[in-house]
């Protein structure tokens, strides 16, 4: 069965209504909140900081860390609190998703945490995620080469690319090829990237290419929250 | 905490006096959010100043315990995220996270403020239990406080999910509610020196002497304590902290709705 209109209307390659807010946590390095749809993400950045144990520091640069979880009531069952492997992995995949926008060579022996939690989750929640903490690292002041834009596209029914898969979509029988990725929106280069289900190459090129698009609208949103919260500075990128 | 700070803090106490300007049981401004994340039963978001505290009620079916067949009940957690301060680590809940979650479950339970009869679905089989979660979002002092209030908030919001076949349906709800018999309301007091501060910030905390938390009901029926601190507290304090927290808990119980 071909897949004619999305579950809430959008057009294929539309995202759902964004909203960002850097400086949330006022205790915070650095923080954000990105919300998506219904999804709401929130990071927190504390650090650069003296890393221990000392055997995880180097000397070379400071170290980036990590760590995503969902709240308990975020999910429609009830989630255990505490890390578990779905969380563990988004947390690395996260890690590696930023770190090639950071420039850590002046923090040797230091470490950066990153701290994603997920308020309310409607899919995308990795996604949602990354896009708050590349906000946080920002509004901390870590020296970055670009912002960090994520987006999670679908191919359903292996016929139609749509853009920005929400939880209905996710749970579409027939099946769909689900792949978030994140984009540095200057260099275009994909710095997350993950997929499951069944698509044929020219389909998975195609949604890159639909994610990267989707991606410069997400960077308009972070700049813009950036803007605002830093106003009056004179905006580089213009 | 830096010595200097401690010896500030009493001695601006000895003139009656705190470092944000404060009066000693004056609380900083507190707000109150409803249904801030809807997958929940219920939840909320309280802030005491720049203390900020979520809450979220999530609820399931479970088997009652042998000794109250005819009766469900409530669970409540607490994550100390290290995103809320840097105090905070990662890890399985730490001391005061569990201090903190049963302290709030203490101040519910006791004064029945959920009706565990209600939570009966079929008896001796299956009972609603309620779980009651914690996430403090920024600490900036008087978690408990905020905690209680977060939860309690959550618990007013909070409607039964739908029902098939004695299993939950998750993702869909039914408007009926959770009826909270009772409202109690948890104050927190800190000895410093000789004095008494409440709504204490978090160099304030590091200061204190003795700590109280006091849960007091609608009526002025305290329903449950705790006593925290290294000091000790006389017969004197505890009477003057009882009724601060009373007198404190009826305009802390006007912030909600």
């Amino acid at each position: 069965m071909a897949y004619t209109k999305r579950t809430d209307g959008r057009k294929f390659d539309e995202l759902r209504e964004m909203e960002a807010k850097v400086g949330i946590i006022k205790s915070a390095d650095g923080s954000a909140m990105f919300r998506v749809g219904k999804t709401i993400a929130i990071a927190a950045v504390r650090g650069p900081r003296d890393l221990y144990p000392k055997f995880k520091q180097d000397s070379q640069k400071g170290v980036l860390r990590c760590n995503y979880d969902l709240m308990s009531f975020s999910v429609t069952e009830r989630k255990r609190p505490g890390p578990s492997r779905r969380s563990q992995e988004i947390s690395l995949v996260t890690e590696k998703a930023l770190l090639p926008v950071l420039e850590l060579d002046n923090f040797p022996n230091a470490v950066v945490d990153v701290f994603i939690t997920i308020v309310q989750a409607d899919a995308g929640t990795r996604c949602a995620g990354i896009n708050a903490a590349s906000l946080a690292l920002a509004d901390a002041g870590i020296p970055m080469k670009d912002l960090v834009c994520a987006v999670a596209t679908g191919i359903i029914n292996e016929d139609k690319v749509i853009v920005d898969v929400n939880k209905e979509e996710e749970d579409l029988e027939g099946g769909l090829a689900d792949t978030p990725m994140a984009i540095l929106p200057r260099s275009g280069e994909v710095t997350l990237l993950q997929m499951d289900g069944e698509a044929s190459k020219e389909e998975i090129l195609e949604s890159i290419k639909l994610g990267k698009r989707a991606c410069e609208q997400i960077y308009r949103v972070q700049r813009d929250a950036l803007k605002e919260r830093y106003g009056g500075m004179k905006d580089a990128a213009d | 905490m830096l010595q200097i700070n401690k010896e500030y803090i009493n001695l601006l106490l000895t003139h009656d006096q705190r470092v944000d300007g404060r009066k000693l049981e004056q609380y900083r401004d507190i707000k109150v959010e409803y249904n801030i994340s809807e997958n929940a039963e219920g939840s909320a978001k309280v802030s005491i100043g720049d203390t900020v505290v979520l809450a979220g009620v999530k609820m399931d079916v479970g088997t009652p315990f042998t000794d109250k067949p005819d009766q469900g009940s409530i669970v409540v957690g607490a994550e100390l995220l290290p995103l809320a301060s840097e105090d905070f680590e990662l890890g399985p809940p730490s001391g005061d996270a569990i201090e903190l979650s049963r302290v709030v479950d203490r101040g519910i339970r006791e004064c029945q403020a959920v009706d565990f009869k209600k939570l009966c679905i079929k008896e001796g089989e299956k009972v609603w239990m309620l779980f009651i979660d914690i996430y403090p979002l920024n600490d900036a002092g008087n978690l408990q406080d905020a905690a209680f209030l977060a939860a309690i908030a959550a618990l007013k919001t909070a409607v039964f999910p739908k029902l098939e076949n004695d299993k939950v349906v998750f993702g869909e709800f039914t408007k009926e509610k959770i009826t909270l018999q009772r409202v109690p309301i948890e104050c927190t007091l800190l000895k410093i020196g000789d004095k008494i501060v409440l709504d204490p910030t978090l160099e304030e905390e590091r200061a204190l002497d003795a700590r109280l938390t006091v849960a007091v009901t609608e009526e002025n029926k305290v329903c449950a304590m705790q006593k925290g601190g290294e000091k000790g507290l006389s017969m004197d304090d505890i009477d003057k902290m009882i009724t601060l927290a009373i007198e404190k808990t009826q305009e802390l119980r006007k912030n909600l709705k």
